[in-house]
This record gives structure tokens, sequence and C-alpha cells, in this order.
């Protein structure tokens, strides 16, 4: 009796009192692989092209640029894992450095457009008004372009190559993010904590950065592996369309170009492995997306 | 009611005109002079006065403002100057290869329709079972896969199943006939490439569809239906699914410009001569008049179909409708 007296009437512990408890990033990462199979499969996949990206040089058996002009159209075999195309190039030489060009173009224009959403979005929520009427307007008309329309106008004006059809895929990217962002962060806005912070006499910039921008990073987050899915979709759009990344340059969407279609029939498997691996790719990145919102939003978890 | 069409009516004109702004100005980022890298695309040499004519044909040579007023006067008296590339008019240009490309997204539209909404409904009422999770790996394959890799692999396989089963491989049709022609015809033609257009629809709103219909699933009036001792279909049809689709309708406005967008990619793997094609054409041979005439096209088809959809929207809810 005397050992249970003092935690008889102790109140019941509520979900808010329970302290929370700070995870190491590791365990965050096996928490979301034991909770998320489907997304850790997904994880994987963009691991593994990552990895294939970074590690082209030793990957690839072959230079992705050198014709074997006596080993044309060949078929998938154990010195062409994947065939060779019309050129005699080796298509997975080719695949394992296209996989560098559709990853530095996912993230850069993810990246960039994502950050530039974020703060467009935030600030546009925090200052409210007119700055907040303006932007949103401006977000809508751009908004009334399709990514691919917008990144092809953009195209016809700076021209081709990696470094144009990031900025071509970048910009549309932009109004999208801002647009999700600026919803999250309305709800911030009226946080007390921000009133708060407003009372101690904080700037501008510190209340954004510090206060409105860390509790908007669940959606920004998950748009950003969206984003990097999209882009490389469409890279491989433009690339495919003879108005993106431009040869040598090894790219998914630029092996589809040309001989793809005319070896339909005789070679089908040069159509089929850079596609693959766009699909792939894609579906990684979206999976993984899926279950990064399944875990950071505990609203939609069984959905 | 008279009030929200009026309203959201007018709403499309700041739109448009910010998008006639935007693709005005987008297409004088050009570097340099357009005339100067016309006409010194073929490497030879050009005197000053043709340079000066270019000008004057394209208007370039007035002041900017008088520039903009004729081109969004141009926009809506239908004219848009001829082509740079094939001195035709710009409406002509776009006008003749209308057609097929609505076709298309049309057909693929409806199509993605019929298959969206039915399985979405059935993936969400059988949550976590076989088949939902088959139609969720279908859903996401389709939001995965490039429309003109389909499109290249249901050429390869129409080509090798024909040779297959004919001896010589079948072929679809070159010229465009008009549907109520010769629907046979013409469906050879473009029901190939609505269906690999319309994947990525599909998949998009079967995933939509499924997600808003377990939300609704769970509402309490559902409840209060099933309670009532409501049949389960009646419940579906009445209460559930028409709440559910108010979100989906959203999406499909949304969603049919990137179809339209989806059709540039696809109507150049099926070779046909639509608006898509158009417009890479357009791009390739710096052809800034038919290139901001086709980008103009594109936004206003998008802002017209999300106002019907938003008309659409105040018809199906009455609670935008009487707020």
């Amino acid at each position: 009796m005397s050992v249970s007296a003092p935690f008889r009437f102790a109140p019941q512990a509520t979900v808010d009192d329970v302290p929370p408890v700070k995870r190491s990033a590791i365990g965050m990462v096996l928490n979301f692989c034991h909770r998320e199979p489907i997304g850790t499969f997904g994880m994987a996949i963009v691991l593994i092209i990552a990895v294939t990206g970074l590690g082209a040089e030793w990957i690839a058996p072959y230079s992705p640029t050198s014709n074997d002009f006596a080993a044309m159209t060949e078929p998938p075999s154990w010195t062409h894992l994947l065939g060779t195309d019309q050129l005699g190039r080796d298509i997975f030489s080719r695949i394992v450095f296209g996989a560098r060009t559709a990853l530095i173009v996912g993230f850069s224009s993810a990246i960039v457009g994502g950050f530039t959403g974020l703060v467009l979005g935030v600030g546009s929520a925090y200052f409210a008004g007119r700055i907040d009427m303006i932007t949103q307007r401006l977000m809508d008309i751009m908004m009334a372009f399709p990514l691919i329309i917008m990144a092809l106008a953009i195209v016809a004006i700076f021209g081709t190559g990696v470094q144009n059809v990031i900025i071509a895929i970048t910009i549309p990217l932009i109004p999208r993010c801002a647009r999700v962002v600026r919803a999250s962060a309305l709800a911030i806005r009226e946080m007390p904590y921000v009133d708060a912070a407003r009372v101690c006499g904080y700037g501008h910039l510190r209340i954004i950065l510090r206060h409105m921008v860390p509790n908007v990073m669940a959606p920004f987050l998950i748009m950003l592996t969206a984003f990097v899915g999209q882009a490389i979709l469409a890279e491989a759009s433009l690339s495919y369309l003879g108005l993106g990344v431009q040869e040598p340059v090894p790219a998914w969407g630029l092996m589809l170009q040309g001989g793809a279609e005319e070896y339909a029939t005789t070679a089908p498997w040069i159509a089929i492995f850079p596609g693959l691996a766009i699909m792939l790719t894609v579906f990684g990145f979206n999976l993984f997306g899926d279950a990064l919102r399944d875990a950071l939003d505990p609203k939609l978890r069984d959905r | 009611m008279y009030r929200y069409i009026m309203t959201r009516v007018l709403s499309v004109f700041p739109t448009l005109i910010g998008a006639a702004v935007l693709v005005f100005i987008l297409m004088r980022l050009i570097p340099g002079d357009i005339c100067v890298v016309r006409l010194g695309s073929g490497g030879g040499s050009f005197s000053e006065h043709s340079v000066q004519m270019c000008h004057a044909e394209l208007g370039l040579n007035r002041p900017i403002l008088l520039q903009f007023a004729s081109f969004v006067w141009g926009i809506f008296t239908l004219n848009l100057g001829n082509s740079m590339w094939s001195g035709k008019p710009v409406v002509l240009e776009i006008a003749t290869r209308l057609p097929i490309s609505i076709e298309i997204a049309l057909l693929a539209a409806v199509i993605a329709i019929l298959v969206a909404i039915p399985l979405g409904t059935i993936s969400a009422l059988k949550q976590n079972t076989w088949l939902d999770l088959a139609v969720r790996t279908v859903a996401i394959a389709g939001i995965a896969t490039p429309s003109f890799w389909l499109g290249i692999l249901s050429i390869i396989a129409v080509l090798d199943i024909t040779q297959a089963i004919s001896g010589t491989p079948w072929m679809p049709p070159i010229d465009y006939v008009p549907l109520w022609q010769d629907p046979i015809r013409n469906l050879s033609m473009t029901l190939l490439p609505a269906l690999t257009v319309g994947y990525r629809y599909a998949a998009v709103s079967m995933r939509m569809t499924r997600s808003t219909m377990l939300e609704v699933m769970r509402e309490d009036y559902i409840r209060t239906a099933r309670s009532k001792g409501l049949l389960r279909r009646i419940i579906i049809n009445r209460h559930a699914l028409k709440n559910a689709l108010l979100p989906v309708v959203t999406l499909l406005g949304i969603e049919f410009a990137f179809l339209i967008g989806g059709l540039v990619v696809t109507e150049q793997v099926f070779n046909l001569n639509g608006i898509g094609r158009l417009f890479v054409l357009a791009v390739q041979n710096q052809d800034y008049t038919l290139t901001q005439a086709l980008v103009m096209l594109v936004v206003v088809i998008f802002v017209l179909t999300n106002l019907v959809i938003d008309l659409l929207y105040a018809w199906l809810d009455p609670r935008i409708r009487f707020a």
C-alpha cells in the first residue's frame, strides 16, 4: 500500500505531457523503414540510382560515347549487358551515365525551384495584404502554363543544353511550390508562437526563417521529392523532342530519340531499357515521396 | 448564383492579360535581335535594309506598349500575324491542326474518367486488399511512365502482334479524317495516342478518387446513413460518391492542361500532325510568332477549362452556389 500510494492520485499522463523523444537521424531512418516498407523500397531505388550516377565511371564497363561499329544493334549479352544501339554504343553504360544527367537536372531544378518557391510562399503568407495578393496573382498566371509548355517556351528563348534545361524546368516549378507552402504557412502565421516572436521584437527575417520555415518543412520536403521525379520526367521529354540535353551528353530521353522508333521491331532493347530507367527512377521518387507524406502527416496515414 | 458566375467569368480576364504580358515579355527576352538571328541562321550575309524590313514586318520598330496592345488585340481578333517559318497566317496553321489534337485530348479524358472513377472507388471500398494494391500499383506506375515511352512500346507491340498474325505489320493511316466521316479509320489513328496520353490522366484521377472516397467514407453522415439501414449501394452512390467526386472534378480540370502538354510529346511519337507537333516545330525553327500564339492557345484552353470546371462545381455543390 505504501509503495503505490503516491501514484494513485497522480494525474493521468496526456499526450502533451510526454516529453519529445530526441531521435538520431539513423533512428529516424530505421523507424521510417519499419513503418513504410513500400517507401523504403522507393528509397532503395533512389539510392541505387544516386550511387550509379555518382560512380558512373567505375560502374559503366564502356565509355558512353565510344562507338563500336563492329557491334551495332547487338542484342543483350554478357559483353553488352543491355545490348548496343544503332551506333554501336553500349546501352548499359549510357544508362549509367544518363543517371548522372537525370539526377543533376532533377535535383538542381527541384532544389532551386523548391527553395525559391519556399521563400516566396512563406514570405507571401507572412507579409499578407498587398504583397500576398500580388505574389499570388503572379503565381496564378504562371500556373496557367503547363510545365512542359513553359519549359519549351523557355528553351525557345535560351536554347538547348543541360544548363538551359535546368532553367526551363526550374521556373515552372516555382509557383507550384509557392502555392502549397503558402497554404501551410498561412495557418502557421496565426499560431501564438509567431505572435510571441513578434512581441519579442524579432525581425521579419528571423521570424520567417526560425519560426515559420521549419514548420512548413513537412509539406515542402514531400513536394521536393515529387519535384525531382517530375523534373526527371520533364528532362526526358525535352531531350526526346531534341530540345533538351544534346548529344554527346548521355541522357535517357535522348536515347529514345531517333533510333528507338526506327529499330522498333529489329532491336527493341534500344527503346525498352532507357524508358525503363526513367520509369523506375520516377517510380522510386514517387514511392518515397508518398511514404514520406504518410510518415510526416499523420492525418493522411490510413489513406 | 449569378453573382458567383459573373465574378468567376470576370476573373478570367486578369489571368489571361497577365499571361499575355508574360508571353510578350518572354518572347522579348530572347538574347539578341530576332531578325539578326533569323537572317544570320543560314550563315550568309545580310544587309541592314533586310533587318529593317524584318523589324517592320514583325512590328518591332513600333513603341513597346503599342506592340503589346496589338498583340492583345490580335488575340481577340484572331489575327496573330504570319508564321516566320512557313509564311502562312498563324491562325490558319493552328486551325488545320487543332481538330486532331482536341479529339485525342477529349478521347483521352473520356477514357481516363471512365476508368479512373470506378477503379478509384472500388480501390477505396476494398482498401488494403489485393485489388486495392493492384489499382494503386497501376496508378503509381502511370505517374512514373513517360507517355512517349509508352507510345513507343505500344507501337512496337502493335507492329509485332500484327506481323505475327497477318504477316505484314499494320500501320495506322497517315491522313486525318473526322470521326463522323469514317469512325474506324479515325479511331485507328487516334485511339492508341489517346490511351498512352490518357494513362497518366487516369492514374492521377484514380489516386484522387481513392483518397477522397476513403476520407468521405469516414464521415459522420455516412455512419448515419448506414445506421438508418440504407442499402450500401445507395450510400455509396448518393452519399459518398457525390461528395468524393468534387475534388476529383477540380483535379480533372487542372490535369487537362497537362494532357495538352503531354500531346506535345505523344504526337511526336505517333507522327501525328497536331498542335503539339506544331509547337515542337515552332520551337525548333525559332518561329516566335507561332510559338507565342501556341503558348497563348494553351493558356486560353487551361483558363477556360478551369472556368467551366468551377461553374460545374457550383452547380454540383450547393454550398458554393449559395455562399
